[in-house]
Order: C-alpha cells, then structure tokens, then sequence
C-alpha cells in the first residue's frame, strides 16, 4: 500500500479498522510501562517531588504543537495538492491537540503555583501557549459554523497556515525574551540538562502520549469520514422526500 | 526535598490528565457509534452511497453488522 491508496476513504477506514485496535494495545502497554518509569523516577534536586508534573506536562506541549503542525501539513494538502483526506486530517486533528494544548496548560499552571509561588503569569512562553488553543478554538469554531465541508476546508486552512506562526514564538519565546518558564532543557545545543534518571522516563511518556495521539486521530479520521457519508445520505434522503 | 511534597498538585496533574484523555477518548468513542449507528438506520432505509436519490432493497456491511448486533 503506498500513499495514494490512502487517499481513497474507503482503503483508509479499511487500514483505520485493522490498525486502531493493535495501536490501542500498543499506547495502554506503553502508557502502563511509562507511568511505571515515572513513578520510580527519583526526585528533582530543585524541585523534588513536583519533577514528575513533568511527565505529563511536557508531552501534551510536544503534542498541542504536533497537532498544529499536523494541520499545517493537512492545510498545504488541501489548498495545494487537494488531497481528499487532508481535510478530514486537519478537522479531525484540531481537538485533540486542543485537549493536549489545554492538558499542558492546566498542569503547567499546577507545577508553576509550587515552584514560582503563581498559577499563572503573562510570560512570553505561557501567553503564546494560550494563544495556541485560542486558535484551536477558533478552527474548531470555524469548522462548525461554515456548512459545506469543501468551504469550511478552506477557511480553516488558511486560518491553520496563519496560527503556523505561533508554533515557532511557542518554541523560541524562551530565547527571545525574559521569562519566568526555563529555558529549552531537553533539546538544545550542547546536550540535555536533564539527568538520564529523569530524562529516559521523560522519552517514555511522550512516546505513550505520541500513540495516544496517533490512535486518537486514526479513530477521529475514521469518525469524519463517516460523518461525511451520513451528511451525504441525508442529502439523498432529503432529496427523496421533497 | 520528600516525595509527599506538594502531593496535592502532582495529584491535581495526574487527575487532570485521566479526565481530559478520558473525555477524548470517550468522545472519539461515542462519536463513532453514533455514525455508525446513523449510517446503518439510513442504509436499512434504502439510503446507500451510489444509490442516487431513489432507496434501494440492498444491504450495505454497516446495515448487517449493525443488525447483527441488535439481534
């Protein structure tokens, strides 16, 4: 099977079908192994017990960016090659990278209040953060409100390429300007900071989180699809009746 | 700096997590049933894809299987 089989729905709710229940087993196996890492963890030096918010905190950042930059993708795909899946990819994608965005965020908020005495503070990292599922809400927004699929496709393509900036003032924000959120300390130049103890069961998790992902949107894919036929069979009935 | 430090916040995360996942999941779930579901009562009508606007006596594999489970 190569990608242009992909593009027909019906090959893909086929592949969807046969791969979700192997990937589910695969993301409840890694979730149980990575959960384990990281309880056994030992503590932060600095911030003791609290390191293990990291688990959590920092995958569902990596994956709010990953859903953005899977629309991105998606987006290119509909406005450029106008492949027949890149909408339903991007439509499909949007909430669950909203509800990782707004996993990163709350835990965010819970492991600031024990380390920096706040919940919340308008830093440059934090604010382009919120941004970021502020522009989720709005694609999920603009799905809703426009009827026709192909239209709607469009709008929210156009909307998704423009909110593509924020994933790099996201990333840098840090460099950039003074903030109270650390520095880049997993990927950077010259090596993690992080102690391996820590570090591997970090990797853990966000490879969970990453299938987590990955099943989500193979099953939310599969859900539009089918979306589309019912709206589809509706037209018919209606049509029928009148 | 002990474990129990800030026990309350770590729990607070781990708890916020189990209920956003849990409320993707089970939305991706529901949402699924519930086009399939959809999908079945239509074809059973006659409504099939490629069946132009007239219904059809022809049973589509999401029409079987969805009798299926109601037997």
């Amino acid at each position: 099977m190569n990608l242009s089989d992909l593009a027909n729905p019906s090959r893909f709710l086929q592949l969807a079908n046969n791969t979700i229940p192997w990937l589910s087993g695969v993301t409840v196996l890694a979730f149980a192994f990575g959960i384990d890492q990281a309880m056994i963890a030992p503590d932060d030096y600095q911030q003791g017990a609290t390191v293990k918010i990291m688990f959590l905190h920092v995958p569902s950042a990596w994956l709010g960016m990953l859903g953005w930059g899977v629309m991105t993708v998606a987006a290119l795909g509909t406005l450029v090659w106008r492949h027949p899946l890149a909408d339903v990819t991007a439509k499909a994608a949007a909430p669950i990278g909203a509800a990782f965005t707004l996993l990163c965020l709350v835990t965010g908020s819970l492991w600031g209040r024990p380390e920096w005495g706040t919940y919340w503070v308008w830093d440059a990292r934090l604010t382009s953060e919120l941004v970021l599922l502020l522009l989720y809400l709005g694609v999920i927004a603009l799905w809703r409100t426009v009827d026709d699929p192909s239209r709607a496709a469009r709008a929210a393509a156009i909307l998704t390429l423009v909110g593509a900036i924020d994933l790099p003032i996201i990333k840098f924000s840090v460099d950039w300007w003074n903030t109270l959120h650390q520095g880049a300390s997993v990927f950077r130049l010259g090596g993690s900071t992080i102690y391996p103890t820590i570090l591997i069961p970090l990797f853990v998790m966000a490879g969970a989180f990453t299938l987590l992902f990955a099943t989500l949107l193979l099953a939310a894919m599969r859900n539009e699809i089918l979306r589309r036929r019912v709206r589809t069979l509706h037209l018919l009935q209606a049509g029928a009746a009148s | 700096m002990e474990t129990t430090a800030h026990i309350d916040f770590i729990a607070a995360s781990y708890a916020s997590a189990v209920i956003i996942i849990g409320a993707l999941i089970a939305w991706v779930s529901l949402d699924y049933r519930a086009q399939r579901r959809t999908l079945a009562d239509l074809e059973l009508q006659g409504f099939t894809r490629g069946s132009g606007t007239a219904p059809t006596n022809r049973t589509s594999d999401h029409a079987k299987e969805a009798a299926k489970e109601q037997a």
